[in-house]
């Protein structure tokens, strides 16, 4: 490397006066570090030291220095002031120690299992307040309709709405496929083919499209409004709203909420459509069942009341989602472990929120819209 | 490894051109900072000094225009040989650049610890060492980078910069947001890295105190060229309107007053 000089340590046999010399630089010492901590670990205590030879020495080399000498003075030692500075540095460094990191123990773990009914209950009222204060947002805007933040609720239309139709799309489409694959399996194997339409319709328009778009998009949106909010927050943008006396709930979180809850029924119909398609194609193929029957027995053998079902949940999840997304977004604190824990937590309450509330509407609507 | 003499300008520019879309920033730039220089970099506002900085570390690469650093061009060689000239110099970041993630300490032991070249204890005693050189107490090292104050980032920055021991220090407003007092020490404490090291410093700053106080040379960075590259006694007889209002306004005249009175 340019102009630096191997650093050396020798004893010299006649005196007994250990000296050091060249560059003792981390860049300079790292090529041969283990050889000379070798030397430094069987140095005599009593040694006498010579560094009128050293060249330059840096706060990693004295470091290295210091703990050959284990951690004092020699009782004599020529060096010139420069090399004696740095060297004192590190022996003031020394003086006083890094405090300790606190150490995990068992006490902390039983300590954090109860903390975490705390956090569970901050959660709670939290979210409730976050609720609460859109409900008061909703009530001003009502009164000053000229504040809807317009601009900012169609952008989010379009980000979570329109751009996840082709994903939405393709997976339904696909589960549409696999699922009429299996149940005509089934089906023929009982002569029941004409029932294929009763499990489809049934089952994707009022159960599997909602629960899995919702699954999509919590995966899609609710991360990326978490994650929006989060980098937000860590860029103090947020802080920087509220300096400004613009209520963030009213301009971040209330835009997000009404799309999603308008966007999520009509790609739940999108993707229940697309799902029946796919449906529809598998049982031309494997049950020679044409779309013509397909279509006009649908609308006999499932009620119109499913697709309302459906719509209806599509908008609960999607409120849910958007609800859920930007509590965990803006309890995000200003650092990157955070950030990404927070997202975590997002999109999996979301998702289990969602089949929780998909339960609780399976046994609200028991009695609706199933043939008798 | 090349051996290079120890002549060798330690950053060469050339004709470095940068374009942001249709906004020219530097049009071909020529710069040479020898060994030992502590060079100030200064220049109006969004005059492309943090760009500057960033070809030099290498982040961006100029439209056109050669970057060499001790002696070798930037991004030649085998991998390892880049990682191996990056660690040979510090970067202190315009907005600190701390990882949020990690502690105070953990932040200046993350490059040692990189090098896998010191023992655990060892790592702490330089942790420590290195918060004493910018006056931070031992105890800052479990703060995180949330908790600190402005010009408290920039000194825990700036002690992770020197964690490596560079030989080459890029410093962009490293005393912006620090109270005159530890400008001052700031101060003091490059000048002694200096004495003790040979360390090269390259600093954006605004702050015409410690530019006086500390640069041995002056960069002048208008009309995207060098303007004038040369002492602080010999940048102000150069007639330019930037110079003109940057060193001979209020300020300017107070601190090269100092200076003067000093020499
Ligand atoms: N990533 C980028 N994309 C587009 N333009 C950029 C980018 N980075 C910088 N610029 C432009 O380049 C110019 C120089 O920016 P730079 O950050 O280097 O200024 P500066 O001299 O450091 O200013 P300051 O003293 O305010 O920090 C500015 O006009 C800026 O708008
Ligand atoms: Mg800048």
């Amino acid at each position: 490397m340019s102009g630096s000089i191997a650093p050396g340590i020798a004893v010299d046999s006649e005196s007994g006066i250990w000296r050091l010399s060249g560059d003792w630089t981390l860049r300079a010492l790292s090529p041969q570090l283990v050889s000379i901590r070798r030397t430094l670990a069987t140095l005599p205590r009593d040694a006498r030291w010579d560094l009128a030879d050293l060249r330059r020495i840096d706060s990693f080399g004295a470091t290295l220095l210091w703990g050959g000498w284990q951690r004092h003075w020699p009782q004599a030692v020529e060096l010139s002031d420069s090399h004696r500075a740095v060297i004192e540095r590190v022996a003031q460094a020394d003086a006083n120690q890094l405090p300790d990191a606190p150490r995990f123990t068992a006490l902390d773990a039983i300590a954090t299992l109860g903390y975490a009914l705390f956090v569970f209950r901050d959660h709670v009222l939290a979210f409730l307040a976050l609720l609460g204060q859109l409900c008061l947002d909703v009530l001003h805007l009502l009164r000053h309709p000229r504040e809807w933040p317009l601009l900012e609720i169609s952008a989010n239309l379009f980000k979570v709405g329109v751009k996840a139709m082709p994903v939405t799309a393709l997976v339904g489409f696909l589960i549409g496929v696999v699922l009429s694959y299996l149940s005509a399996l089934q089906l023929k194997a009982f002569g029941a083919d004409v029932f294929i339409v009763n499990i489809l319709g049934l089952g994707i328009i009022r159960e599997l499209g909602p629960v899995l778009v919702s699954v999509l998009v919590a995966g899609r949106s609710g991360s990326a409004m978490t994650a929006q909010l989060g980098v937000m927050r860590v860029t103090e943008e947020i802080d920087a709203l509220s300096a400004m006396g613009v209520s963030r709930t009213l301009r971040l979180v209330l835009p997000k909420v009404v799309a999603l809850t308008l966007a999520m029924p009509l790609l739940v119909l999108w993707t229940s459509g697309i799902a029946l398609f796919g449906g529809m194609v598998s049982a031309r193929i494997d049950l020679g069942m044409s779309f013509g029957f397909f279509i006009e027995t649908l609308p006999r053998v499932v009620p119109i009341a499913n697709v309302f079902i459906g719509l209806a949940k599509g908008a609960a999840f999607g409120l849910l989602i958007s609800l859920v997304a930007c509590h965990f977004g803006l309890r995000v604190r200003p650092n990157t472990e955070s950030l990404s824990s927070n997202t975590t937590a997002s999109v999996v309450s979301a998702i289990t929120i969602v089949i929780l509330v998909d339960a609780v509407f399976a046994i609200a609507t028991r009695s609706v819209g199933v043939p008798a | 490894m090349s051996i290079a003499p120890d002549s060798s300008p330690v950053i060469s520019l050339s004709g470095v051109v940068t374009r942001f879309g249709r906004n020219l920033v530097h049009d071909g730039l020529d710069l040479e900072i020898a060994k030992g220089e502590i060079v100030s970099l200064v220049g109006g506002s969004g005059s492309g000094k943090t760009t500057l900085l960033r070809h030099i570390i290498g982040l961006t690469r100029p439209a056109q225009g050669e970057v060499s650093l001790f002696g070798e061009p930037l991004h030649s060689g085998s991998m390892h040989e880049q990682i191996a000239r990056r660690r040979r110099f510090g970067v202190l970041f315009q907005q600190g650049a701390l990882f949020s993630a990690f502690s105070v300490g953990e932040n200046i032991a993350f490059p040692i610890r990189e090098e896998r070249i010191a023992t655990d204890a060892e790592i702490r005693q330089l942790v420590t060492l290195k918060l004493g050189m910018v006056e931070m107490e031992p105890q800052h090292a479990l703060l995180m980078p949330a908790e600190l104050s402005g010009g408290m980032v920039k000194r825990a920055a700036l002690a992770r910069a020197l964690a490596l021991e560079p030989e080459l220090l890029l410093l962009d407003e490293p005393t912006a947001g620090l109270d005159p007092d530890r400008s001052a020490s700031f101060v003091r404490l490059i000048l002694s890295l200096r004495e003790e090291l040979g360390l090269t410093v390259v600093l954006v700053t605004h702050d015409l105190d410690t530019l006086a106080a500390m640069s041995s040379k002056v960069a002048v960075l208008a009309d995207r060229k060098i303007l004038s590259y040369a002492s602080l006694e010999d940048t102000i007889k150069v007639d330019h309107p930037f110079i003109e209002r940057f060193f001979r306004g209020a300020q300017g005249r107070r601190a090269l007053a100092q200076v003067q009175g000093g020499s």
